[in-house]
């Protein structure tokens, strides 16, 4: 099949095994990539992928196997090791320092100076030279990292990269702080890249998004590598999907279910206005209904979400949980009524990374398993173990940090944080962010059951298809405007990009 | 409230994890937690003790010395419990030397010692409290309410305690002539002075209050998380005040504890005490950062250098060298427990 391509591989790996203090993160992997070529890498969360990328950058060391650079046997001793040998990283947490220019930034821990001395304008022509190699020379090498965005600090951290002599960058889901454009911008870059020589290493979960980048495929599962080199062209969906689940995903979206003709108004949101992002948002919630929010990055829909919880002060309008109007600007007031928010950044807002799951799971509701102050901790633990069984949630051990956990896993202490309370309103945003195809069925499984048992939800998420397909009645929103509200079942992403397109040329 | 009942009930029935995963091999996972951190602490204890009982034999390995060390460390300690709970919560109190020194200063001023006379020495006691923790009071505000930064907030408080104790007494040294304090801050029990029963006193309610308590876990919680605390419904900015009123009154006890000691209240009392205390607080292993606290680590942090002194001071080593050794002790207990920490399972983080 591709024993044929006779290209000496740039970079071989054989049998990589790694190890941490009770969990066996890489079994055997096994992996070749050529030069010039996008090699995407997939696999569920906690298939081993970010373990792979920290080994093949020199930040953590393989227990056994054998890596191979231009077909010498090297052993990557740290970072640098790594950096000096042409193997450039580029983190999902983008490891920009926002203080610092661009230049300052690119030139970082290489600094182009003499004598100790700073080269600023050597600094800046070279940088300059390298925005233009990846075709962002619009970019002034003076400005301040902090003030760009998230795709073109992305831009600043692959020219860093190019700054050393690198021949393989490996990309960690560059997509999933991206929306549509940026992507297909990104993809252009990589492009760009490739046709230079250099392979890149595409992580990513986006099926769609390796069709339109990727030359060939390897899958990892439970830290081994199920296929390798697979090309990307000639591999159906189907086959990828049971590569890394292990069984074959049919319907992602679990069926909605038909809501009772008496199901109360649960959230009522009148008049909402947050001054310089969202104005006169008016909807409702009943019981065991799905709201979805539609609409690009930028559309401040995380903005509603966080106002109707109170973490961001109302300018105007109410919030009235069960009929009874919520204090503005008081998450606590929200959490009383019976709001739960699953925020957009887990890590940064959602979970204390360090302390371990059955703390984090009760970190909203520990009181009331303490009496008179004393805590209950045994009862606490019973309690996560409980939504433990109940979410699937892995590893089963309420004692795990929260911080050794996969993306969906975390994703599940937080609904089971609101399972525990026992909250009817549920504010989920970008719930499946970081989580892979597989277990995100089993998140849409989770979030309609919750639903079906009465729950009334409101999903954020930035891909539209995701929201329209879980959602019962969806809200189209565009620059804090909402456009239009109308059952999920009577629009498709066209309709709602079309609709987005006429909002903003209006 | 039924509600809640029959989830817990659910959840208690629903639970099927093995109960054994985490105790599988109870000595490493001992070693890794907090206990094995503790261990460390109490060797360098141990060999301190055995410098000093190679040094000075008998002068230092005594009842009499014993008790001198654990004196030398009640105040510092008291006050290390209360910041320890700050520094837990991802703060820092620079102020309580010098809220210690207005204590005293205003718990022995005349018109207060006469009210004490007339009624009872308990009197004292509580100002010097409320002095204590109407400073953490207006230290909290500022931080949680005014969002000052708790550096410049409390380094404020460092030098406006000060000036004020300066003031109220006119930098002289006011004599405390009530007798019943004096006599209670002298007694003993069972042999041990009060001070020191005031330090274990302190020490166990502070241990039991961050690990037992619905107060020490939103403490654990906010300097793990602030956000995510606040986005879960905790009350983020109410316990921050808490905090440093905690800290206010645990140097409201210091106060006290100092004037029993010199029998005298002055403006002085308390100099540079706070960096002492940050200094056993962070020995002792609880994490700057916020997140991560620990009771018995501070109780040995402040034991580890009351022994040093001691043993200085028994060698009639210059004071001098003893700040040298403070300060190598302080960075080689850091760098040490950054590799215990290393081998835990935080490694994972990367």
């Amino acid at each position: 099949m591709f024993e044929e391509d006779h290209s000496q591989p740039l970079l071989e790996v054989r049998g990589l095994t790694k190890g941490f203090a009770g969990v066996q993160a890489l079994k055997g992997v096994d992996l070749q990539v050529v030069p010039g070529e996008v090699h995407c890498v997939m696999g569920q969360n906690g298939a081993g992928k970010s373990t792979l990328i920290k080994t093949l950058s020199g930040v953590h060391q393989p227990d056994s196997g054998e890596i191979l650079w231009e077909g010498k046997q090297i052993t990557l001793a740290g970072p640098t090791a790594a950096l000096d040998l042409g193997i450039a990283t580029m983190y999902q947490e983008l490891d920009v320092v926002d203080g610092l220019s661009v230049a300052e930034n690119i030139f970082l821990g290489h600094e182009k100076a003499s004598g100790g001395v700073l080269q600023v304008k050597k600094a800046n022509a070279l940088t300059r030279a390298l925005l233009e190699r990846l075709g962002h020379g619009s970019l002034s090498p003076s400005t301040e990292v902090g003030s760009l965005s998230a795709a073109n600090k992305q831009i600043v951290s692959l020219a860093r990269a190019l700054s050393r002599d690198t021949k393989l960058i490996i990309m960690d889901e560059p997509s999933a702080i991206l929306d549509s454009g940026e992507v297909s911008n990104l993809f252009r870059v990589v492009r760009e890249l490739t046709a230079q020589g250099i392979a890149v290493v595409y992580i990513s979960h986006r099926l769609e998004e390796i069709r339109q980048i990727g030359d060939r495929i390897s899958v990892i599962k439970d830290g081994r590598s199920t296929a390798s080199g697979l090309s990307v062209t000639d591999t159906p969906r189907e086959q990828l999907i049971r590569l890394m689940t292990g069984r074959d995903v049919e319907n992602v979206f679990p069926p909605r279910q038909p809501l009772a003709a008496d199901a109360p108004v649960v959230l009522e949101v009148e008049d909402l206005e947050l001054d310089g992002h969202f104005e006169t948002v008016n909807f409702t919630v009943r019981a065991g209904e799905i709201l979805g929010f539609a609409g690009l990055v930028g559309s401040k829909r995380s903005e509603i979400l966080e106002t109707i919880y109170g973490a961001r002060k109302a300018s105007a309008g109410t919030v009235r949980v069960n009929g009874k109007p919520l204090r503005a600007g008081s998450v606590n007031s929200a959490v009383n009524a019976g709001i739960g928010l699953s925020p957009e950044e887990r890590k940064s807002q959602g979970l204390i990374l360090d302390e371990p799951i059955f703390k984090n799971v009760t970190l909203s509701t520990f009181e009331r398993f303490a009496r008179g102050g004393y805590l209950n901790e045994r009862a606490e633990r019973d309690a996560a173990r409980g939504q433990i069984t109940a979410l699937e949630l892995r590893p089963a051990d309420p004692d795990r940090p929260a911080r050794t956990l996969s993306g969906g896993n975390q994703q599940k202490i937080l609904l089971a944080r609101w399972l525990v309370h026992g909250t009817p309103v549920l504010l989920l945003d970008e719930p499946t962010r970081g989580v892979d195809v597989g277990a995100r069925a089993e998140i849409y499984t989770l979030i309609r059951k919750l639903a079906t048992d009465g729950t009334a939800i409101i999903v954020v998420s930035s891909e539209i298809e995701e929201v329209l397909g879980l959602a019962d009645k969806v809200l189209v929103i565009d620059d804090g405007k909402v456009l239009t509200q109308t059952n999920a079942s009577d629009i498709d992403e066209h309709g709602v990009l079309d609709l987005v397109m006429k909002g903003s040329a209006a | 409230m039924s509600e809640q009942k029959t989830k817990v009930a659910e959840a208690h029935t629903g639970a099927t994890a093995d109960h054994s995963s985490h105790k599988a091999n109870p000595v490493r996972s001992a070693l890794r937690g907090s206990s094995g951190r503790n261990l460390g602490l109490i060797i360098a204890l141990a060999l301190l003790f055995v410098v000093g009982a190679v040094t000075s034999g008998e002068r230092f390995l005594n009842l009499e010395n014993m008790l001198t060390i654990l004196r030398y460390a009640s105040i510092i300690g008291v006050v290390s419990i209360g910041v320890t709970f700050v520094i837990t919560a991802g703060g820092i109190d620079l102020s309580v030397g010098s809220v210690i020194g207005l204590t005293t200063v205003v718990a022995s001023l005349t018109s207060v010692q006469l009210a004490a006379t007339q009624s009872s020495w308990i009197l004292m006691v509580l100002v010097a409290l409320a002095v204590g923790a109407g400073a953490g009071l207006i230290n909290g505000v500022l931080i949680a309410y005014g969002n000052v930064v708790a550096f410049i907030a409390t380094l404020a408080m460092l030098v406006g305690a000060r000036g004020l104790a300066e003031l109220i007494s006119g930098r002289s040294t006011q004599i405390v002539s009530n007798r019943e304090f004096l006599q209670v801050m002298r007694s003993e029990l069972l042999g041990v002075p009060i001070l020191i029963w005031i330090f274990a006193i302190v020490a166990a309610a502070g241990w039991f209050l961050l690990n037992r308590t619905t107060f020490g876990r939103r403490t654990i919680a906010i300097g793990g998380n602030l956000e995510a605390s606040r986005l879960a419904g905790i009350k983020v900015k109410r316990h921050l005040v808490y905090l440093y009123v905690l800290a206010g009154l645990t140097a409201g006890i210091g106060g006290v504890m100092f004037l029993g000691r010199t029998t005298a209240g002055t403006s002085t009392h308390g100099l540079l005490l706070e960096l002492d205390v940050i200094a056993a607080v962070v020995v002792g292993g609880t994490l700057l950062i916020g997140g991560r606290g620990t009771i018995m680590g501070t109780v040995l942090g402040v034991l580890i250098f009351s022994t040093l002194v001691n043993v200085f001071t028994q060698n009639n080593l210059d004071t001098s060298i003893q700040a040298l050794a403070r300060g190598l002790i302080l960075v080689g207990a850091v760098l040490l427990q950054q590799r215990f920490a290393a081998r835990g399972p935080r490694r994972v983080k990367a």
